[in-house]
């Protein structure tokens, strides 16, 4: 048997979330750092493994590779079976980036405020835990060729999420913080459990389906997605287009409260700004991932017909989100507020990639889950060490930072860059991607989502302005500039952030054939270019790989 | 004996009587009835024990004997269910009194299993304040005559006494439990119905603290109760007018039209309003019992005023009888009749899964909150029940059993949280146990996430298993209907572990008792099943599966 690389994968952050919680209770600061340095070792090693997991990945092999399965409920034809595409190799390599990331931009967040309270000794321990166990169920998500796999994970990241909104805040929150984050905690859960249930009645459904055609061992029914892609594809499982439109909804509904697309999205403003900076990160840049993941996954790939036939109404929902996010990321006065509301933007550009149902469109949007996951880690962890440094969200309460803090300032300012999609970050090309993918199929949509980065640039820059140029405020003049570990946090980002906006051919060369595949099993392809420009040498890009996305050289 | 041997013989017992006035001597299978004749058994060892014993040994003695009894109960399960009795050798026992198959012993099991955890909460002595000589109590009133705060009480108190008669009592009350599934007609079922259900009534009334509202929760579920076996006796009546016999199997004979009508009987049997009338009045006496909507008025007040080991037990063993009982009645003698019995069903489970859901929502004592959510998960297993195949009934068994220990669990913890006035059952009460007492809150949460359907636990599995036979069954509403009270109860569950954890605990709030091994080991075991169940369940699945197939 050979080595089962993406079960250890996902498995050493379980083991370490275990150990990380049995440690002994912590009562000293030099105590605490055992936790802290185990968790760390645990998800570091968790990124050499899903390094190793793309090194091995090959673009040009089959559609899932590194697969394994072991036979789990067999009643219900589940399987443990875990496999790659290109989409699912870099989101999970994604994560595993972030997370040692997060673990270090937080390393002081957990901390008790009163070292003697009751609640302190296992409080370090808990946080680290409990971001390990969400680590590890993402990945077991991105990994997943089982339904019922992704199902049960899917919805089990819940639990540690819902405990790291709700068991820890950033301490600027003013007097009444503990019952603003329980009510967000309570907000995030119940809206993605609602979502989750109702996509069990989906999940269900489809399992009834597969049974009655018999697509299981044995005749019964199955789980296993490479089986129902291919029995939908070639006909063997006739879903009726009435039940596959429901289905589709059961499934799309659970990833739209998730990633989150407008109008479902008021759980995540809450969520964001009331838990740490570091599970801030976690929620928007890898378990909100899971979601549009999901979508291009589950959803084009199971419902082709029900995916084309809903698209028209997704993308306008999602373009109302680009909107209207972007609009109230505008109007806030609360910096992670602010983050969150310009999220729920990105996240509509991603939905549209997804639906416009063109290669460009598709690639953009996975190129765009990975970019915009290391732009807003780059803008929220720093905020996060901007907020602890004043004890305050409130953009009122800062303004000359720059002058004191440069460090700081220059790192907040490139996230923010990279947020409003400046040429030669990561973002732009994603972005501009998704609305050439756009534009090609649905001028109309196409133009008014440009729209969104006008507004991206407002935002982003009068928070800038407001925060970092103008006279030092009071309660700002003593701050400190960044410090080394928080330095090694961002530098990284902020280099793949450079790398990727000037070089994103190595992701891309991953990610395209899996698009192309997705492509296929919606029966889709690109439209005839309409536009001359279209046809221009520079313009030319196929899903084979030899071209960059955004045409920079053969 | 083979089975349509025993029909006929019950046929003849029951129809014919006046023709041959020769009472054959009945023949009975005391192998198979073994599981039932054992905890019998042991239940007339511990009255014994209970007058002859000094009262020093009593408590010992009786826990030892209810052990025992149970333990080999379920031996006798087992061993009947390794020699075949569940699959190829299943057949009917007691001239076709009692089923010994698939269903019957799976759910025997699951019941035993569940009385075994709960006589050791009902044995724990370590939870009350020592009373008044220094003796350890349990949860049960000093002396169960004594009139609540009178100085009879006090003196009882002062004395040391202690109701150790519960033991026998429980032990009764699970023969009844073990033969109330079995029971392959319908006048055994009553009889069975009646045997589990006199010692409850006397069970509930028996709390130490608070004795005045388990006094008046005893009332209300012995005057419902009594009301509810009427008219499953009633409903008996009737189809015996309809079918000329009790015996489910001799009841689905005619009402496919297989059976000879007996001449005497010929005005009435055929008659569909008999068979129909009797069978809404049999439904109505189970449905009681298993706590559906609109039966389920007394499940609050029961569950809230009763010691809470009590209804712990009443809570898991009732509803495994009752579902057992249910899907035999349905399966066995009406199964020509589903295309009438499903649509009353459908809204029953429906107003069941809706209303426990919603009304769930406003409680603020725990013991409340677990009732309603115990209705509403009555509403869930009807969607199996519903199913009407094979996998419906292997839904509903899976179900019961990853059920049962999760509300076992739930209720013995209950009884850990306590202050100077016993349980602080007050959800208020309960603010900020998760920073007092992480270990505690922390398996309360996994119960109540395990009553949610959250993934990999017990409750998703069952709750799977029953939402998909449903679907394959073709009651897709059904299923949504599920998902959608699932979401509000998930709401309630959550909103005590956001109590638990993230709200302030208050300055005079309770404390964790720390447990005896028995209390300890009964959550241990709750705690186990529900993540064997959540993670691995398929061994348990495929034991679901071969168990249910019944035999008529």
């Amino acid at each position: 048997m050979p080595f089962p690389l993406l079960t250890v994968t996902a498995a050493v952050p379980a083991v370490g979330a275990v150990v990380t919680a049995a440690l002994p209770a912590a009562t000293t600061a030099a105590r605490r750092r055992t936790p802290k340095a185990v968790a760390l070792a645990f998800s570091a090693a968790t990124l050499a493994l899903a390094a190793v997991a793309t090194a091995r990945f090959d673009p040009g092999g089959d559609r899932y590779q590194l697969t394994e399965s072991y036979t789990w409920i067999r009643s219900f034809g589940i399987s443990f079976s875990l496999g790659v595409d290109g989409i699912g190799v870099v989101l999970a390599l994604l994560t595993a980036v972030l997370v040692p990331l997060v673990m270090l931009a937080s390393w002081h967040d957990a901390d008790p405020e009163d070292p003697h309270s009751f609640e302190g000794p296992r409080r370090t321990q808990g946080f680290f835990a409990l971001v390990l166990a969400v680590e590890a169920m993402v990945l077991v998500s991105f990994l997943s060729t089982d339904v019922f796999l992704f199902y049960v994970f899917f919805e089990a990241m819940l639990i540690p999420m819902y405990f790291l909104i709700g068991g820890f805040g950033d301490r600027a929150g003013g007097p009444d913080a503990a019952r603003q984050r329980s009510y967000a905690a309570v907000k995030f859960l119940l809206y993605n459990l609602v979502g989750g249930l109702v996509m069990l009645a989906a999940v269900v459904g489809l399992y009834t389906l597969t049974a009655r055609a018999g697509l299981g061992s044995g005749g019964g029914g199955t789980f296993d997605l490479a089986t129902i892609t291919r029995a939908v594809s070639d006909g063997k499982l006739a879903i009726d287009p009435t039940v596959g439109k429901a289905l589709f909804l059961g499934f799309f509904f659970a990833f739209a409260v998730k990633a989150p697309l407008w109008p479902l999205h008021t759980w995540l403003p809450n969520a964001m700004g009331e838990s740490t900076a570091g599970t801030a990160v976690l929620i928007t840049a890898v378990v909100d991932k899971v979601g549009t993941f999901a979508m291009l996954r589950y959803c084009l790939g199971l419902f082709p017909d029900a995916s084309t036939y809903f698209a028209p109404a997704i993308l306008v929902l999602s373009v109302v989100g680009i909107l209207y996010g972007a609009l109230l990321a505008v109007g806030q006065k609360d910096i992670k507020r602010l983050v969150a509301y310009a999220s729920i933007s990105h996240f509509g550009f991603i939905i549209l990639g997804i639906f416009a149902m063109t290669t460009q469109g598709q690639s953009g949007a996975t190129l765009y889950m990975v970019n915009h996951g290391i732009s807003t880690a780059v803008l929220m962890l720093v905020a996060g060490f901007l907020i602890s440094r004043r004890g305050s969200r409130l953009i009122a309460d800062f303004g000359g930072v720059q002058k004191v803090a440069p460090v700081l300032a220059g790192t907040f300012l490139v996230g923010g860059l990279a947020t409003l999609s400046l040429p030669g970050l990561a973002p732009f090309v994603s972005e501009f991607l998704v609305l050439v993918g756009t534009f090609t199929r649905y001028p109309a949509l196409g133009v008014v989502a440009t729209l969104g980065i006008v507004l991206a640039a407002l935002y982003v820059l009068v928070l800038y302005q407001r925060t970092m140029t103008g006279p030092v405020r009071e309660g700002v003049g003593s701050m400190a500039d960044l410090r080394v570990r928080e330095v090694a946090v961002v530098a990284p980002l902020i280099v793949l952030l450079v790398v990727l906006g000037v070089y994103p051919k190595p992701v891309a060369d991953i990610v395209n054939p899996a698009v192309g595949a997705t492509m296929a099993d919606v029966h889709r392809t690109d439209p005839k270019p309409a536009h001359p420009a279209a046809e221009q040498p520079w313009f030319s890009y196929t899903t084979a790989g030899t071209d960059s996305p955004g045409g920079v050289a053969k | 004996m083979t089975a349509p041997a025993t029909a006929a013989a019950v046929h003849t017992l029951w129809t014919a009587a006046g023709d041959n006035p020769a009472i054959p001597a009945p023949h009975i299978e005391y192998g198979q009835l073994s599981p039932m004749l054992v905890v019998l058994g042991a239940a007339v060892a511990g009255i014994l024990a209970e007058a002859f014993l000094p009262r020093r040994a009593r408590y010992t003695g009786q826990v030892a004997i209810a052990l025992l009894g149970l333990a080999g109960a379920f031996a006798a399960v087992v061993a009947l269910a390794a020699s075949g009795h569940a699959t190829t050798r299943a057949g009917l026992a007691a001239m076709g009194a009692v089923a010994v198959d698939g269903p019957a012993l799976f759910l025997q099991g699951v019941i035993l299993l569940v009385a075994v955890v709960a006589v050791l909460s009902f044995a724990e002595r370590r939870l009350e304040p020592r009373g008044a000589d220094g003796a350890p109590v349990d949860a049960f009133a000093p002396q169960g005559s004594a009139v609540p705060g009178s100085d009879q009480e006090k003196a009882a108190a002062r004395a040391g006494f202690a109701t150790t008669e519960v033991f026998p009592l429980t032990l009764f009350a699970v023969a009844g439990m073990l033969l109330f599934p079995a029971a392959s007609d319908l006048l055994t079922m009553f009889v069975a119905l009646e045997v589990f259900s006199l010692p409850l009534y006397l069970l509930c009334a028996l709390a130490r603290r608070r004795r005045l509202l388990s006094q008046e929760a005893a009332v209300k579920y012995f005057l419902l109760g009594a009301f509810a076996s009427a008219f499953f006796l009633f409903g008996t009546a009737l189809l015996y007018g309809y079918a000329g016999t009790v015996s489910l199997g001799g009841i689905a004979d005619v009402v496919s039209g297989k059976a000879p009508v007996t001449p005497a009987l010929s005005g009435t049997t055929g008659n569909d309003a008999l068979l129909l009338i009797g069978l809404a009045m049999l439904a109505v006496g189970l449905l009681f019992k298993v706590g559906a909507v609109p039966f389920h008025a007394w499940t609050p007040d029961v569950y809230q005023g009763a010691p809470t080991p009590v209804t712990g037990f009443m809570a898991a063993a009732t509803k495994v009888a009752a579902f057992g009982a249910l899907l035999r009645l349905l399966y066995v003698a009406l199964p020509g009749m589903r295309w009438d019995w499903r649509p009353v069903m459908w809204g029953v489970a429906i107003l069941t899964m809706v209303a426990g859901a919603v009304l769930a929502v406003t409680q603020t004592d725990v013991k409340r909150l677990l009732a309603y959510s115990s209705i509403a998960h009555a509403g869930f297993i009807l969607t199996g029940v519903i199913a009407t195949d094979r996998a419906g009934v292997s839904s509903v068994l899976f179900y019961l059993a990853a059920y049962s220990f999760v509300t076992l669990g739930a209720f013995a913890v209950v009884t850990l949280v306590r202050d100077a006035g016993g349980e602080a059952t007050h959800l208020s009460r309960w603010a900020g146990l998760g920073r007092r007492s992480p270990l505690v809150a922390a398996v309360f949460a996994l119960f109540l996430l395990a009553f949610a359907g959250i993934p990999l636990t017990s409750g998703f599995t069952g709750k799977f298993a029953v939402f998909q036979a449903a679907a394959s069954g073709g009651a897709v509403p059904l299923v949504v209907v599920g998902v959608l009270s699932s979401a509000v109860a998930a709401f309630f569950y959550i909103r005590v572990i956001v109590l638990m954890f993230f709200s302030d605990p208050k300055a005079d709030g309770p404390s964790v008792a720390v447990p005896s091994p028995l209390t300890a080991t009964a959550i241990g075991l709750g705690v186990l099943v529900t993540v064997v169940l959540g993670l691995l369940p398929q061994y348990f699945l495929d034991l679901a599966d071969k168990a249910s197939v019944f035999v008529r």
